[in-house]
């Protein structure tokens, strides 16, 4: 990931904070606001592994052996997309200076799913399922980098542009793909959709533990420069000119930080098929938790608060509801009304 | 309109002419592919079978061709038309009945219908899918009063995302109630399941639509807002209150018998404002001959291009339908 040095020690915005609280006129609710992250981090750590445990163990009954290893696989999945989801969004939000874009609703996810299908289209499901997954893998996501960059380059890196219209083109977009993709399926041979069918819709319920090997692999290495990055990403955030006064190489991280939005994006999407508005809540919300802006604060909360969400949720779901897959509904509905009011309410000012 | 009146007779008169001349023109295109649809299918429908008399071709061209054929026409003018009054009243060109949660109200109010009264005959179906695209778009009506601003772009993005809420609701009941297939057939138009006597309530839509035509003025003034519409001498909470009516069950009884036609009245009237200019007496009617000819290129397009399968319309739309309508934004970008 960039190189590009840090500038010398930019002061944390939290202990920044953290001084103002200890003021004898901070109110209760200021001074909740402004607890230490570290402590915030901490109990949302012990929330995630205490959702890990009760999904992992709680009604265990039936053949141990048989139950334990699937519940663990879906865990593990549920965990690599917080974390994938999570990162992606806060990253992209950071490069675009945006609280309300996300990869999805740029159509990110769909633009993945149609460089699927148009690769078993091209190409032939039985070549593309006989391919070891890791090459199927890289090849989908060599050619999703690529066409993103493009796409986003041209979108992203003009002056002046209206968030209104990017949103409106990242939308219609994402609607073009995914039309573009059900029109390319519907053209190719049935045997032929229901490979690639299987290839986009694992839910959390049945995820290939070879896929989530490589998933876990990509992630990690996207994520270690990235988190070595943080502190770059806290400078970008001040925005294009401010960060090259700074001295940082804008374009060059930019284009960087969008190809690991890309590789997240595909891992996610290949692990559990998309999520339109789960990444814009979970950082939402982290920024409701975090008041200050530093990545290396944000990068945990955030990805914790995607894992309690998930594997909560879909505790919830399953165990007290008694219903499985419609997390992501549920997330599509919630994340949809935020969207709206995060939209009205940035109008109304 | 009043400048129209005011010009003198002859260079009107010429122009109308010319108008209407086009106007003969582009309906005789319409006709034409009108005509080639019906000899487009999997069975041997042809000209010289039908003027024989051979009785399969005469009952397939009465029974399954003739009724498509209608049923696209009908759907077209009437949605295009449709998407032209919601545009005329919400003052954006960037609206349209499935841009702003009308169609997914429809299809929720669907759902709704089949999970209560599984064997709701058609009228009752379409009655309450009605309902509830009125009250979709009246929501929509009212979170765009409620806004500040007339940003151009915002409007369309807050009925997406309002249309995308309601989907999401439509989609948890549906998948609770072992539906989603059922509702993926309401969300994709279709015309291949269109017969003598399952596409005969389109001629509703038609009837509405003519009245959304000749009361098309009276949007306009009413998308003005209030005061002036109310200086004007016009009612206007019943100028309203009719658009929304026309549009929802223009919306709703399209959906039940075909499914959605997505970008339609979106597309149509802002390919037509770019020909004509925003001559509304001169829109209307180009609206209504663009909606029929381009859906029955898209349906002949969506039965021809994997021959003898066939592609619903509803997806031939989706890609052309956002093409066009990115390039229509990005023009204006640029403009």
């Amino acid at each position: 990931m960039p190189e590009t040095p840090a500038p010398a020690a930019p002061p944390d915005p939290a202990e920044v904070a953290g001084k103002g609280a200890t003021r004898p006129a901070a109110s209760l609710r200021n001074r909740i606001r402004t607890a230490p992250l570290r402590l915030v981090i901490g109990l949302l750590a012990a929330a995630t592994v205490a959702a890990v445990v009760f999904f992992l163990f709680s009604d265990l009954k039936g053949n141990v052996g048989y139950v334990l290893p699937r519940r663990a696989l879906k865990v593990a999945a549920m965990l690599l997309v917080a974390v994938a989801v999570g990162v992606s969004t806060l990253l992209f939000q950071t490069v675009t200076a945006n609280r309300i874009l996300t990869p999805s609703i740029m159509g990110f996810d769909s633009l993945y799913i149609l460089v699927q299908t148009a690769l078993v289209f091209t190409v032939s499901a039985a070549a593309v399922t006989s391919a070891p997954p890791t090459l199927q893998f890289g090849v989908e996501v060599v050619l999703m980098v690529a066409f993103s960059a493009l796409l986003y380059r041209w979108m992203f890196t003009g002056a002046t542009r209206s968030l209104h219209l990017l949103l409106l083109v990242g939308i219609i977009l994402g609607s073009l793909f995914r039309g573009f993709s059900s029109l390319l399926q519907r053209l190719m041979e049935p045997s032929e959709f229901i490979i690639l069918q299987d290839l986009f819709f694992a839910s959390f319920n049945n995820v290939d533990p070879a896929l989530l090997g490589v998933s876990a692999v990509i992630i990690g290495a996207v994520c270690i420069p990235v988190w070595r990055a943080r502190h770059t990403l806290d400078v970008l955030a001040l925005g294009r000119d401010l960060a090259i006064n700074v001295g940082v190489d804008h374009r060059r991280v930019v284009m960087r930080i969008l190809l690991a939005c890309s590789l997240l994006v595909a891992v996610s999407t290949a692990l559990v098929g998309p999520v339109t508005f789960f990444g814009l809540l979970v950082v939402s919300l982290g920024y409701q938790l975090c008041r200050a802006f530093n990545h290396a604060r944000l990068i945990p909360i955030v990805v914790l608060i995607g894992a309690v969400a998930l594997v909560g949720g879909q505790l919830i779901l399953e165990r007290v509801f008694g219903f499985a897959t419609a997390l992501s509904v549920v997330i599509e509905f919630a994340g949809g009304i935020l969207f709206l009011y995060l939209l009205l309410k940035g109008s109304l000012k | 309109m009043t400048t129209t009146a005011v010009r003198t007779v002859a260079p009107v008169s010429r122009g109308r002419a010319r108008q209407y001349a086009g106007l003969v023109a582009a309906a005789a295109v319409v006709l034409a592919l009108a005509a080639v649809s019906m000899f487009v299918g999997v069975s041997d429908v042809s000209l010289p079978a039908l003027l024989a008399g051979d009785p399969a071709a005469v009952d397939i061209f009465w029974i399954s061709r003739v009724p498509r054929t209608l049923a696209v026409i009908l759907a077209g003018m009437s949605v295009a038309v449709a998407g032209l009054i919601m545009q005329l009243m919400a003052r954006n060109r960037f609206v349209e009945p499935s841009t702003v949660g009308t169609v997914e109200s429809a299809t929720l109010g669907i759902l709704v219908v089949t999970v209560a009264i599984p064997t709701a005959p058609i009228l009752l179906r379409m009655g309450v899918a009605s309902v509830f695209a009125v009250i979709g778009t009246a929501l929509f009506l009212a979170i765009l009063r409620r806004l500040p601003t007339r940003n151009t772009l915002l409007i369309p993005l807050v009925g997406i995302m309002l249309g995308g809420v309601i989907a999401a609701v439509t989609t948890f009941f549906a998948y609770r109630f072992d539906l989603l297939q059922t509702l993926s057939n309401w969300m994709i138009g279709d015309f291949s399941g269109v017969l003598r006597g399952r596409y005969e309530l389109l001629w509703i839509v038609a009837a509405l639509m003519l009245v959304g035509l000749l009361a098309a003025d009276r949007f306009t003034v009413a998308g003005m807002g209030e005061d002036f519409t109310t200086n004007l001498g016009l009612n206007y909470n019943r100028t309203m209150r009719l658009g929304l009516v026309i549009v929802s069950l223009i919306s709703a009884v399209v959906v039940t018998t075909v499914g959605a036609v997505p970008f339609l009245g979106l597309v149509v009237p802002n390919i037509v404002s770019l020909l004509f200019g925003d001559n509304l007496r001169r829109a209307v009617p180009w609206t209504a001959v663009f909606g029929a000819g381009f859906v029955l290129v898209c349906d002949i397009l969506g039965r021809t291009i994997r021959y003898p399968y066939e592609v619903p319309v509803g997806m031939v739309m989706a890609v052309v339908g956002a093409i066009l309508f990115l390039v229509l934004i990005l023009r204006k970008r640029n403009a």
